[in-house]
């Protein structure tokens, strides 16, 4: 648990992904999470945040393959994973071939990095 | 649109330009091209317009770059971009501003030329930066995978979402306006390259050129042009998101609310409807739409539209002039929405023209099924 950050929503959710870690923003007024970060609670409006680290584990809620040739980097997944803390983002899930990747799969999201960015990844199973 | 406004706005006009490929223009002329089209069709001039509702692809402050190109001096402009559906929540904008006497002859109006300029969707809009690192193909990845849930859930099969592609087909190859003319079979589209699962090329919308506008008067005056008019008898918009990711139920859109509102100011449900209009940037789209404004329950859109039910002859004609899947698609469609419904209410309609239509329903989507809005539009005979 982190306190929020005065360097703002985005800033505190980027560093926390610099420090391996994936941290959702949770009203204290209402309890519930939401993502992206805002520097408000989108369920009820309220603005007192705290930042708690995510459990990973999630399901694929839909996905797709986006096709692509060969020699400009082959199909890759693009779904979208809902994280138990009740949020929903746009990931991909590595290690099974793009197509393999199911609905209501369960899966597990860990800071990974693409072209030099960390982003949230997701693996195939629970830890 | 509150049942006050119901009737109080008419479609005098409308016209379009550079269907297909409109080599050497650029999309302003095309722009400026169907906006004479429009007028022509009223009987009207360019310096009788003090109302412009204008976005573009292009620019940041395109209703400006459109007056200027014009050459008009608009006392009421309206440049709101919720993408596809901006055309269409004009109507609601236009009818206002109309009835409040800030103008008296609105023209709405949209210009593109992405087939020829770059063959691929022109945009000024910035990648969502929690998505862009993914590299989601724009805007298919998201229908996509609205696609694949509403498969999912409600067990929509790919020959369902490629029946919407035939029977659009069907339509467009009565339409000489329309771009796609050619035979399209259930095989032809399931066999198209894949773009995005489980879409393939031939679910998605075609990349033309073409511009559209649509001329509104007050009521009062709506009968003084040659052309019979086209009331707006109810519009209504609801907006629910703009990144895919933030999309609550990815197998029900804002049209639910949207289409209720519409067919409640102008005092009609959906069985009352003659021919339907709908934005079909995927195949998806028409499914989802059919559900959402009531013309069948939700999950049941993938049936409904099997066996040929809304192609010429079917149950329910549906985007009669071929849509954004056969006829034209210059990156936001939502104005031929409009266009095709009100053509099909004058007995003008370019394709296949309906017999003794009244009662017409155009629906705009815009974005990633973010944004939805639904007009409901009407014959003489319904004022």
């Amino acid at each position: 648990m982190t306190d929020t950050d005065t360097a703002g929503p985005d800033a505190t959710f980027r560093k926390g992904l610099e420090n391996g870690e994936i941290l959702l923003p949770r009203c204290d007024d209402c309890g519930a999470f939401h993502f992206f970060p805002r520097i408000l609670c989108p369920h009820c409006h309220g603005s007192a945040l705290t930042w708690h680290r995510a459990s990973g584990r999630g399901r694929v809620h839909t996905t797709t393959v986006v096709r692509q040739k060969p020699e400009r980097g082959g199909n890759y997944n693009i779904c979208m994973v809902e994280l138990e803390e009740g949020v929903r983002m746009m990931s991909r899930v590595e290690g099974i071939a793009p197509e393999d990747v199911a609905i209501d799969m369960p899966v597990t999201a860990f800071v990974g990095e693409a072209d030099g960015n960390r982003i949230v990844l997701c693996k195939p199973g629970r830890d | 649109m509150s049942r006050d406004l119901r009737g109080k706005s008419a479609i005098v006009g409308t016209g379009h330009a550079g269907f297909g490929e409109a080599h050497g223009l650029t999309a302003y002329d095309i722009m400026a091209q169907a906006a004479q089209a429009a007028l022509a069709d009223a009987g009207l001039k360019l310096g009788d317009v003090d109302g412009l509702f204008c976005t573009m692809m292009e620019d940041s402050m395109p209703a400006l770059m459109a007056a200027e190109y014009l050459g008009i001096t608009p006392r009421f402009i309206d440049g709101t971009m919720t993408g596809g559906s901006s055309f269409v929540n004009y109507l609601t904008s236009a009818t206002l501003a109309l009835e409040a006497g800030l103008c008296d002859v609105a023209l709405i109006v949209y210009g593109s030329n992405q087939r020829t300029a770059s063959g691929k969707l022109v945009t000024a809009s910035r990648p969502p930066a929690y998505e862009a690192p993914y590299n989601p193909r724009y805007p298919i990845s998201a229908y996509a995978m609205a696609a694949a849930r509403h498969m999912h859930v409600y067990g929509t099969t790919r020959e369902q979402l490629a029946d919407v592609a035939v029977a659009a087909r069907a339509w467009a190859q009565h339409n000489p306006e329309a771009f796609e003319r050619g035979p399209l079979s259930r095989e032809d589209v399931m066999g198209a390259r894949m773009v995005n699962d489980p879409l393939s090329v031939r679910d998605c919308c075609l990349v033309t050129d073409g511009g559209g506008a649509i001329v509104m008067v007050r009521a009062e005056r709506a009968r003084d042009f040659p052309k019979a008019p086209v009331y707006v008898l109810g519009s209504a918009a609801e907006s629910s998101h703009r990144q895919i990711s933030q999309m609550k139920d990815f197998t029900v859109t804002a049209a639910r609310e949207s289409g209720r509102r519409a067919l409640a100011a102008a005092g009609v449900a959906a069985a009352d409807i003659q021919v339907v209009e709908l934005y079909d940037a995927f195949t998806i789209n028409t499914i989802l739409f059919l559900e959402d404004l009531g013309f069948c329950a939700k999950g049941e859109g993938g049936a409904f539209v099997e066996g040929g039910r809304i192609a010429p002859g079917g149950a329910l004609p549906v985007n009669t002039n071929g849509g954004g899947l056969s006829c034209v698609h210059p990156g936001m469609y939502g104005i031929f929405t409009v266009i095709e419904a009100a053509r099909q209410i004058r007995g003008d309609a370019p394709g296949i023209q309906l017999k003794n239509v009244d009662l017409a329903l155009a629906h705009g989507n815009g974005g990633v099924l973010s944004s939805q809005v639904t007009a409901i539009l009407g014959s003489q005979a319904t004022v």
